[in-house]
């Protein structure tokens, strides 16, 4: 019985190993590429004591980098910067938008109300390339290509039917009796929305908020194909490491890491509240 | 009365809602003087909580003419009708310290800070909360969320005073505590107050009057005397009474000294005018009036207890004749055993008679009417 035991624990170890390096394995391996050379990182075999230095941060940080053919001008920090630029405006506009949509499609039954609410979501279902080729063309001729505001325009593909679903779940769960008992007491409806109704459903709205932020900074497609250089964001910007004298692998392994500070210590910062947020329900007033 | 509620009352005035193609509520009219405590009672689904609803403005749908204190609100939104309301879900705002949920009605208003604190902490005092106003309502036990609620609904003094069964959700025993309590309440708010519930004892103990509100429309509208001793419907009396009146099938035939009914074999003289002579008809006898006995007697019928249950100091039990009949009577006192014969009498002075076809009440012993006057 104990043996029996033992062996199961000892299965079940080994399975757990298995799995953390399955998933683990890349990351640690991106983190390693980060702190090597671009020579470092094509030898083979690859060598397990490489020599690590600090040079790809210091190029990304410091917008130059040396290589075979010349110095090349990195614009990094600036991609960062568009990065966050996009992610924040875009979740700000989508809450602004998503929230009180929410709390009409979840408190008023109203003619066409529920296929507005699932056109919305099927924004979700279709390849973004499907809208892409037709938007690059109106986006041309309505001057929006390559701007800030087309781009944040073009996100709310993502944000907005994330934040309008995940919201509306969080109103429907709240009695509205309890905005009832708000405007009986004198309460205007407003303030009853933005007194009672928003607060019951903060953790759902920081939640939605959080994850359409990392949906919108992990996006690649759109503005890959809307943004030129000066507009991109991090994920575009690391092609830019694909150069004419090769591909710098530790740059672009040291940018994706930079790139994912951000993101991680965000949804670090508010697990609680994400953990909670999603578990639709689970949190009653 | 009338010059009362028209000034400082509740008016509603043809209440008509429908959900669809379901009408929930038919046209429903009542008036509510300051003061006085008007019990909404009905079974579930029978439109309560919807009227109540209609008279805050919570529900768009509902068309008639409501007024408050001499005032047309029929357009004016729930915050525009100066108005007190306590949720049967309490509906404490999760998020607000009971202090605050309590003061919510006063900072509407935008009342000066110590005039809220001096008034929330009077309230909290008078229903016994003030120890627990820090709290947040999640740390509250159920019968402090609901006296927090009343609390809320009454700290402002409103003119209309509307609740929803409040004591629903709290146990048996803070609910007889709250039906002792709530009267005094009612009494120091003056407010023209509407009592929903389900409870016909609660309806007893509350209601100046009673209206009985039966698939959207109002059926009886009395004292709680007159709708205890007389439910003008069958369906009334079935649900206003524990145990509830017995309804036994019969057909009337009238003679010189009144009508007579054929019932369990006996042949019962009823002093009431003829309407229903010739008719079917259901003689409805309180469990109460019908007399026990452990021997024969004179005009009793023998029965077998089938069943025997306690309720409050009394006991009820269920009657089998020989011939299968069932009826329902309570006594006070020890329970003679179930499966023992017994004797019993229906007592006819406070019999009810309705009419099968419509279910009516169409005659009620002389007695029992002189007792009403």
């Amino acid at each position: 019985m104990a043996q029996a035991d033992m062996l199961w624990r000892g299965l079940r170890g080994v399975a757990l190993t298995l799995v953390v390096v399955f998933f683990l394995f890349p990351i640690f391996w991106i983190v390693l590429m980060s702190f090597e050379t671009n020579e470092t990182v094509l030898q083979v075999p690859p060598t397990l004591t490489p020599h690590l230095t600090l040079q790809n941060y210091v190029a990304l940080l410091s917008g130059k980098l040396n290589t075979a053919t010349g110095i090349i001008n990195i614009t990094f920090l600036h991609n960062l910067w568009n990065s966050v630029l996009l992610s924040t405006c875009s979740v700000l506009v989508a809450l602004i938008l998503g929230v009180p949509a929410a709390y009409a499609f979840a408190r008023f039954r109203f003619r066409g109300g529920e296929d507005i609410a699932f056109t919305l979501l099927s924004f979700r279902f279709a390849p973004p390339l499907l809208v892409l080729l037709p938007l690059t063309l109106y986006f041309q001729d309505i001057g929006l290509s390559n701007t800030y505001v087309g781009l944040i325009w073009i996100y709310q593909l993502i944000c907005l039917p994330l934040i309008l679903w995940i919201v509306r779940g969080y109103f429907e769960d709240a009695s509205p009796d309890i905005e009832y008992a708000y405007r009986v007491d004198g309460h205007s409806w407003w303030k009853a929305f933005t007194k009672i109704a928003i607060p019951l459903a903060g953790p759902g709205i920081a939640a939605a908020a959080l994850l359409s932020f990392i949906f919108a900074w992990n996006n690649f497609v759109f503005a890959l194909v809307l943004a030129s250089a000066d507009k991109q964001p991090v994920t575009v910007g690391a092609l830019a490491f694909v150069t004419a004298s090769g591909i710098q692998y530790g740059i672009i392994a040291a940018a994706i890491v930079l790139s994912i500070l951000p993101t991680l210590a965000l949804a670090l910062y508010a697990q609680r509240w994400l953990v909670e947020g999603l578990s639709l329900g689970a949190v009653k007033g | 009365m009338n010059t009362a509620i028209t000034k400082n009352g509740l008016h509603a005035q043809a209440i008509r809602t429908a959900f669809g193609k379901t009408t929930v509520l038919h046209d429903v009219s009542l008036a509510v003087a300051p003061g006085e405590t008007l019990v909404l009672f009905g079974p579930s689904g029978s439109g309560k909580t919807v009227l109540l609803r209609a008279i805050a403005g919570l529900d768009p749908n509902a068309t008639g003419h409501v007024t408050i204190a001499g005032r047309d609100v029929t357009t004016a939104g729930p915050e525009g009708r100066s108005i007190g309301v306590a949720f049967q879900n309490f509906a404490l705002y999760p998020h607000m310290s009971a202090r605050e949920n309590i003061a919510s009605p006063l900072r509407a208003r935008k009342l000066p800070e110590r005039e809220i604190d001096e008034k929330v902490s009077a309230i909290a005092k008078l229903l016994k909360i003030d120890h627990v106003l820090a709290q947040q309502p999640r740390a509250l036990s159920n019968g402090q969320k609901q006296r927090t609620a009343l609390a809320r609904a009454l700290v402002g003094s409103p003119k209309i005073l509307l609740m929803d069964d409040p004591l629903r959700n709290v146990d048996a025993k803070l609910r007889y505590e709250m039906r002792m309590e709530l009267p005094r309440l009612l009494r120091r708010a003056n407010a023209a107050a509407v009592y929903v519930t389900q409870d016909y004892r609660e309806a007893m103990a509350l209601g100046d009057r009673i209206a009985v509100l039966i698939d959207g429309h109002i059926v009886q509208l009395d004292d709680p005397e007159r709708v205890y001793a007389a439910p003008a419907s069958v369906a009334v009396a079935r649900l206003f009474g524990d145990p509830p009146l017995n309804l036994v099938p019969c057909r009337p035939t009238l003679a010189n000294d009144g009508l007579h009914v054929s019932v369990f074999g006996l042949d019962l003289t009823l002093s009431m005018a003829g309407a229903l002579a010739g008719r079917e008809a259901m003689l409805g006898l309180r469990p109460d009036s019908i007399a026990i006995f452990a021997d024969p007697q004179p005009g009793a019928v023998a029965a077998t207890i089938a069943a025997v249950t306690p309720l409050h100091g009394k006991v009820v039990l269920l009657l089998r004749t020989q011939a299968g009949d069932e009826i329902l009577a309570s006594q006070v006192g020890r329970a003679p055993e179930t499966g023992s014969t017994i004797w019993f009498r229906p007592e006819t002075d406070t019999a009810l008679l309705y009419d099968t076809e419509t279910g009516l009440l169409a005659g009620e012993a002389r007695t029992a009417t002189e007792e009403a006057a």
